[in-house]
C-alpha cells in the first residue's frame, strides 16, 4: 500500500462537484419534481395506538370531485404477507398511531386531504403495550396474536419476537476473580434520525405494467426489490430513479410511500406524488428502538475486566427485527474480556416499525457498557482511559462476536485522546467531563462502477450510491489518485436502477470502502486499456507499457524513443485504437474494516433548571484512511452532534394511549446551533488491509460514544449517576432534587 | 374555491400568480412559480428550511399566506448568486468548508446567513450561532456551517 | 477440521449444537455438508454475515475454508 505522504489527490479537500447546485438551490429532491397530469396522494392514518378495523368504508372519498382513486389494503397483493407490506397499509389490525390505514389520489394535494376527511373507519379500540415491561411480562396483551418467540411452534403467544445468547469463557468464576463489581440498569428512549427532508416519491405506471419511480432513497435498488416484494411484480418491471437525498441515517433504507403511490399510479393511470409531512415522518416512519440495559462488569484492582454480563431488550416496534442483534455483537466490541455472557430480546410494542439508525443497536447496549466501564474507573481510581487501554481489543483479540480482529486503531485512538491538548487539560470545578468508547463494524456488499472518458480526456464516473454526504467527491479522489489525473477533470454521478450495475444501499459506511473500492478497479481497467492502446501506437508488447502519473510511458529499459501518452492523448485518437474508453468493475466487497472512536464531552450544569450545557467536545476516530478528510470530520462532527441530541433532549413521549406528543421540530427538540459548541476531531489512520487506500469507512461509529460520553461527564459534575436517558431539564432537575 | 391574485417580485423579477387562500408563500414558490430551490422540511416554522427574505426580513416562507405576499420583495436561495459575479461570498465559503453533507438544509442556511453578513459584517461565533438557531442541519453538526460563515464575514471585512 | 459456531438463534436448527467440527475446504460444502445434517438451515445460514477467520462476509460461498479455519455464523450486519 502506497504511504500517505505519496498521495496527490486522496487526503485533499477540494470542492465537491455536485456543491454549486446545492448551494443554488438547483439540486433535485424527493419533492422537487412534477410531472404532466400528475396526481397528489395522501395516507389516512390510525388515531388509535392498537385498534381492530372492523370496517373501512372508501365510497365518500371515492365520490368527491377531483377524487381519482382511494385504496386500503384490499387493493393489495394478499397472498403477500410480508410485515412491510403490513406496515404501508394495515390489515386487520392498526398497530400504532399513525399506522396507513388508506390512501387517496387527487387533483390536489388538498383536495386529497379532504377525502381522508371521507374515510369511514370503524375500529374496536385494545389496549396498547407501549413498554418494553409491559410488553414482556407474563399475560401481556399481544401485539400480534401469533407471534411465537423464535417461531417456535411449541412456546405460546409473545411480544418477544427472537431472543439472543452468546458467552465466552466461565462468567461466574471470572465475577468470582474480580475485586469491584458494577451492576446497573440502563434505559435509552427512542430516538428520530430527524432527516430534514421527508420521504418523498413520484411513480408513474403504464399499461403495460412497467413502473418508474422517483423518490429519496439510500438504495435504489432495495427501494425496487421492495417495492417489487409489496406489489407481487418482478423487478424489471421496475425502474427506480433516487433524487438528490436530503438525509436518511438509516432512515431512509425503508419504503413506506413508494408502492402505494404505484398502486394509485396503476388504479389512475396517472403520475402520483406521495410526499410525507413532519408529523408524519415522526409518527409512521422507523425511529431508532428504545432499550432497557442491564449490564455486570467485574474487574480486578489493576483495572482488567474478568467478567461482564449484558441482558439487552431492545422495542421493535410493531413488528419484529430491532436491531438488538448488532446490539449485542457491539456491547463488548472494544474489550478483550475472557468471561462474558449476552443475552438479547426483539421485543414487539404498539409503536411505529424501528428502522436503522446509525450503527443501528450499537448506541443504547454501548451506553450501558460504557457508563459502567465508567464507574469501574471511579470506584478503583484509574484514569478512564487508561482502563480502557487495559482491556482494548486489538489486533489477533477475538471479538465477542467470534472473529479474530484484524488490524484495528482503538488502541491507537486511546493513545491519541491521551495526547491531545483537550484532554491533557483538565477542566475547571464547574465543568464535568466524560469519556467514552465507540464502536461499529462496518459492511462491505455489492458495488458497482463505470468509468466513461470523454474525446477530451474528461472522466465520468458512474456509479449506483446516493450522495448522502460528499461521496461523489471522494469517488473522484480515488479516480483522481488511481487514474494520476487532476480531481477537476473527474465528475461522479449517481445512476438509476436502470443505467448502473447493482448496488446495496448507502449505508453501513460501506459507500466509500464498497463502491470506493469498485470506482478504484474501474479506473485501474480504464488504464489497462490505456496501456494497450499506447503499446499499439509504439508498436510495443502490453508488458512493455507502464502507467505513470497520468500517462502512458514505456517501461524502463524498453528502448524507444517516443513522448509519453497521457489519458487525454489516448482519448483523442480512440476511434482509432478500439473505440470508446470505459472502465468496469461490479463487485461483493469483502473485509470492511471495523471501526473504533474515543470522544468526550465536557459539561456544565445549571442547578436550578436541570439544563445541561455542552461546552467542549473532541472525537477522536480511526478512519483507516481518510480519503477526503473534511467529510470524514463531517461524519464525526455530524455522528456527535445526533448523539449529544439523544443523550440531552430526544425521546419519543406517548400518552398512556400510545398516541404520540411530540410529532413536530417544536417539541422533539435536536440540537440547534446555539446549543453546540465547535466539535474538535482527530482523525486517526489505522489502514485497512482490504482496500487499496485503506478506507474504513466513517459513517456510523460518531454516534455511538455521545451518548455515554455525556452521561459520564454529568456523573462526574453531579458525583451521582443518572441511568436514564435524555439528561433532559425535567430529568436532571428531578435527580438533583431527589438527592437534596 | 375563487383564487387569489397576488402581484409580488421574486428575486427582482415581477411574478403574478393566482393562488389559493390556503396555499403559503412556500406553495407559491414551489408550487406556481417552480422555484423548488427553497425546500419544505416541517411546515410549521420549526426547521428553517424555507427560509427566504419578504422584503428584507427573514422568514419562514412556510408560516407565511401566499395572498401575504402581495406587493412585496421575495429573495429567495435562487436569487442569492449573481449571473455576472458568480456565487455569493457565503456559498462559495459553504463549499470550501465543507459545510453540507446532504444539502437540503443548505438553502436557508445561504440565506439566512447572507441576510446576517448585510446586517451585521462582523458578527462573532455566538452572533452566527444564535442567528443561525432556526435554521436545523441534522448531518453536519453545525461547526463546518459555523467556520464557513466566520470565513465569509472574515473575506467580507479583511481588516477584521 | 474446521471450527464452525452457532450463535444461540441458531441452535434451534441445529439440535442445540453450540460447535462443530467439519471438513470442508470451502463455505459452499460447508453449507452442503449442514444442510444434510439439518435440512432447512441452509437458508438461514446463507442469508447472515459469516466470519471466516476473522473476516466478514455478506455472502461467502466460494470463500476457502482452510483445516485450521474458525467459522462463526453471526446476526446480520446492515447499518444505517
Amino acid at each position: 500500500m502506497a504511504e500517505a505522504a505519496n498521495f496527490k489527490a486522496i487526503g485533499t479537500r477540494p470542492i465537491r462537484p455536485d456543491g454549486i447546485d446545492k448551494v443554488t438551490g438547483r439540486a433535485n429532491f424527493g419533492a422537487d419534481l412534477n410531472l404532466p397530469d400528475m396526481l397528489h396522494g395522501k395516507v389516512l392514518r390510525s388515531p388509535h395506538a392498537h385498534a381492530r378495523i372492523k370496517r373501512i368504508d372508501l365510497t365518500k372519498a371515492q365520490a368527491m370531485e377531483g377524487v381519482y382513486a382511494v385504496i386500503s389494503s384490499a387493493d393489495f397483493p394478499q397472498e403477500v404477507t410480508s410485515s412491510l407490506s403490513k406496515n404501508i397499509l394495515a390489515r386487520d389490525k392498526a398497530l400504532y398511531h399513525g399506522h396507513a390505514l388508506a390512501a387517496v389520489a387527487a387533483r390536489t394535494p388538498r383536495i386529497a386531504e379532504e377525502a381522508l376527511e371521507r374515510i369511514e373507519v370503524e375500529y374496536e379500540v385494545l389496549p396498547p403495550v407501549l413498554s418494553l415491561d409491559d410488553a414482556m411480562r407474563e399475560r401481556a396483551i399481544l401485539v400480534c396474536e401469533d407471534l411465537r418467540t423464535n417461531d417456535d411452534e411449541s412456546s405460546p403467544p409473545s411480544n418477544v419476537a427472537a431472543t439472543q445468547r452468546f458467552e465466552r469463557g466461565d462468567v461466574t468464576k471470572g465475577f468470582a476473580k474480580a475485586d469491584v463489581i458494577v451492576q446497573e440498569e440502563f434505559r435509552v428512549p427512542s430516538a428520530h434520525q430527524g432527516y430534514i427532508e421527508p420521504h418523498a416519491c413520484v411513480a408513474t405506471s403504464n399499461p403495460g405494467g412497467r413502473v418508474t419511480i422517483w423518490c429519496t432513497t439510500q438504495g435504489p435498488f432495495e427501494v425496487r426489490s421492495a417495492t417489487a416484494g409489496v406489489l407481487n411484480k418482478t423487478v424489471s418491471d421496475i425502474k427506480v430513479i433516487p433524487s438528490e437525498i436530503g438525509g436518511g441515517f438509516g432512515g431512509k433504507t425503508v419504503v413506506y410511500l413508494e408502492p402505494v403511490a404505484v398502486r394509485l399510479s396503476e388504479l389512475t393511470g396517472k403520475p402520483v406524488k406521495m410526499v410525507m409531512n413532519r408529523e408524519e415522518v415522526f409518527r409512521a416512519t422507523g425511529p431508532a428502538s428504545a432499550t432497557l440495559c442491564k449490564i455486570k462488569v467485574g474487574a480486578k484492582k489493576d483495572g482488567r475486566i474478568t467478567a461482564a454480563t449484558a441482558w439487552l431488550a431492545y422495542e421493535a416496534g410493531a413488528f419484529p427485527g430491532s436491531p438488538v442483534g448488532p446490539g449485542c455483537m457491539s456491547v463488548f466490541a472494544p474489550y478483550d474480556i475472557d468471561n462474558f455472557l449476552v443475552e438479547g430480546y426483539d421485543v414487539l410494542v404498539n409503536k411505529p416499525k424501528v428502522a436503522a439508525y446509525r450503527a443501528p443497536g450499537a448506541p443504547q447496549s454501548m451506553h450501558a457498557m460504557e457508563c459502567a466501564i465508567d464507574e469501574l474507573a471511579q470506584e478503583l481510581e484509574i484514569d478512564p482511559i487508561d482502563l480502557r487501554l487495559k482491556n482494548a481489543a486489538k489486533e489477533g483479540t477475538i471479538a465477542p462476536y467470534g472473529p479474530k480482529f484484524p488490524p484495528i486503531g482503538l488502541v491507537e485512538c486511546l493513545e491519541a485522546a491521551k495526547r491531545h491538548p483537550n484532554y491533557v487539560n483538565k477542566p475547571s470545578e464547574e465543568v464535568g467531563r466524560g469519556v467514552a468508547v465507540g464502536f461499529w463494524f462496518n459492511i462491505g456488499m455489492q458495488s458497482s462502477a463505470e468509468v466513461n472518458i470523454a474525446e477530451d480526456g474528461a472522466v465520468s464516473i458512474m456509479e449506483g450510491s446516493p450522495d448522502i454526504g460528499g461521496s461523489r467527491a471522494s469517488m473522484c479522489l480515488m479516480a483522481a489518485e488511481t487514474l494520476g489525473v487532476p480531481y477537476e477533470t473527474i465528475n461522479a454521478h449517481v445512476g438509476d436502477t436502470e443505467s448502473t450495475g447493482f448496488c446495496n444501499l448507502t449505508g453501513g459506511s460501506r459507500t466509500t470502502f464498497a463502491t470506493g473500492l469498485a470506482v478504484v478497479k474501474a479506473c485501474e481497467d480504464v488504464i489497462a486499456q490505456c496501456k494497450a492502446r499506447a503499446a499499439m501506437t509504439w508498436e510495443l508488447d502490453v508488458e512493455q507499457v507502464d502507467w505513470r502519473d497520468g500517462q502512458a510511458v514505456p517501461r524502463p529499459g524498453v528502448n524507444i524513443d517516443v513522448e509519453p501518452l497521457s489519458l487525454a492523448d489516448i482519448a483523442k485518437t480512440m476511434s482509432r485504437t478500439g473505440g470508446p474508453l470505459l472502465g468496469r468493475a461490479s463487485l461483493n466487497a469483502q473485509g470492511a474494516g471495523a471501526c473504533f472512536s474515543v470522544n468526550w464531552t465536557d459539561v456544565t450544569i445549571d442547578r436550578e433548571t436541570g439544563k445541561v450545557d455542552v461546552k467542549a467536545f473532541t472525537a477522536i476516530q480511526d478512519a483507516g484512511r481518510a480519503i477526503h478528510p473534511s467529510y470524514v470530520e463531517g461524519q464525526m462532527q455530524g455522528g456527535a452532534v445526533q448523539g449529544l441530541g439523544w443523550a440531552l433532549n430526544e425521546e419519543y413521549i406517548y400518552d398512556d394511549n400510545g398516541v404520540v406528543e411530540n410529532a413536530s421540530f417544536l417539541d422533539y427538540r435536536v440540537p440547534v446551533a446555539s446549543d453546540m459548541p465547535m466539535i474538535d476531531c482527530e482523525i486517526v489512520e489505522v489502514p485497512n488491509p482490504s482496500h487499496p487506500y485503506g478506507v474504513r469507512g466513517v459513517g456510523e461509529t460518531p454516534i455511538v460514544a455521545p451518548l455515554a460520553a455525556t452521561s459520564n461527564a454529568v456523573r462526574d459534575l453531579l458525583g451521582f449517576r443518572i441511568n436514564d436517558l435524555p439528561l433532559s431539564p425535567p430529568n436532571v432537575l428531578a435527580a438533583i432534587d431527589s438527592t437534596d | 374555491m375563487s383564487k387569489i391574485y397576488v402581484s409580488t417580485t421574486v428575486n427582482g423579477r415581477p411574478e403574478d400568480v393566482l393562488c389559493e387562500a390556503h396555499q403559503t408563500l412556500l406553495d407559491l414558490l414551489r408550487d406556481e412559480i417552480g422555484l423548488t430551490g427553497t425546500k419544505e422540511g416541517c411546515g410549521t416554522g420549526d426547521c428553517g428550511a424555507c427560509t427566504v427574505l419578504l422584503d428584507d426580513r427573514l422568514v419562514c416562507s412556510c408560516l407565511v399566506l401566499a395572498p401575504e405576499a402581495d406587493g412585496k420583495e421575495i429573495t429567495t436561495v435562487e436569487g442569492i448568486a449573481d449571473s455576472q459575479d458568480g456565487l455569493h461570498v457565503v456559498q462559495q465559503k459553504l463549499l470550501e468548508h465543507a459545510a453540507l453533507q446532504c444539502g437540503v438544509c443548505t438553502p436557508g442556511f445561504v440565506v439566512a446567513a447572507k441576510a446576517l453578513l448585510d446586517r451585521d459584517p462582523n458578527p462573532d461565533e455566538k452572533t452566527i450561532r444564535y442567528w443561525l438557531a432556526g435554521n436545523l442541519c441534522r448531518c453536519t453538526g453545525y461547526d463546518k456551517i459555523i467556520r464557513a460563515v466566520q470565513d465569509a464575514a472574515q473575506e467580507l471585512t479583511p481588516t477584521k | 477440521m474446521a471450527r464452525v459456531v452457532f450463535p444461540d438463534h441458531l441452535h434451534r436448527f441445529t439440535d442445540g449444537t453450540h460447535e462443530l467440527e467439519v471438513d470442508c475446504s470451502s463455505f459452499r460444502q460447508l453449507v452442503q455438508i449442514l444442510e444434510e445434517r439439518w435440512p432447512g438451515i441452509e437458508s438461514v445460514i446463507t442469508s447472515t454475515t459469516v466470519a471466516i477467520d476473522g473476516q466478514l462476509f455478506q455472502d461467502a460461498w466460494f470463500e476457502k475454508i482452510e483445516p485450521d479455519s474458525e467459522v462463526f455464523f453471526l446476526q446480520r450486519i446492515e447499518g444505517g
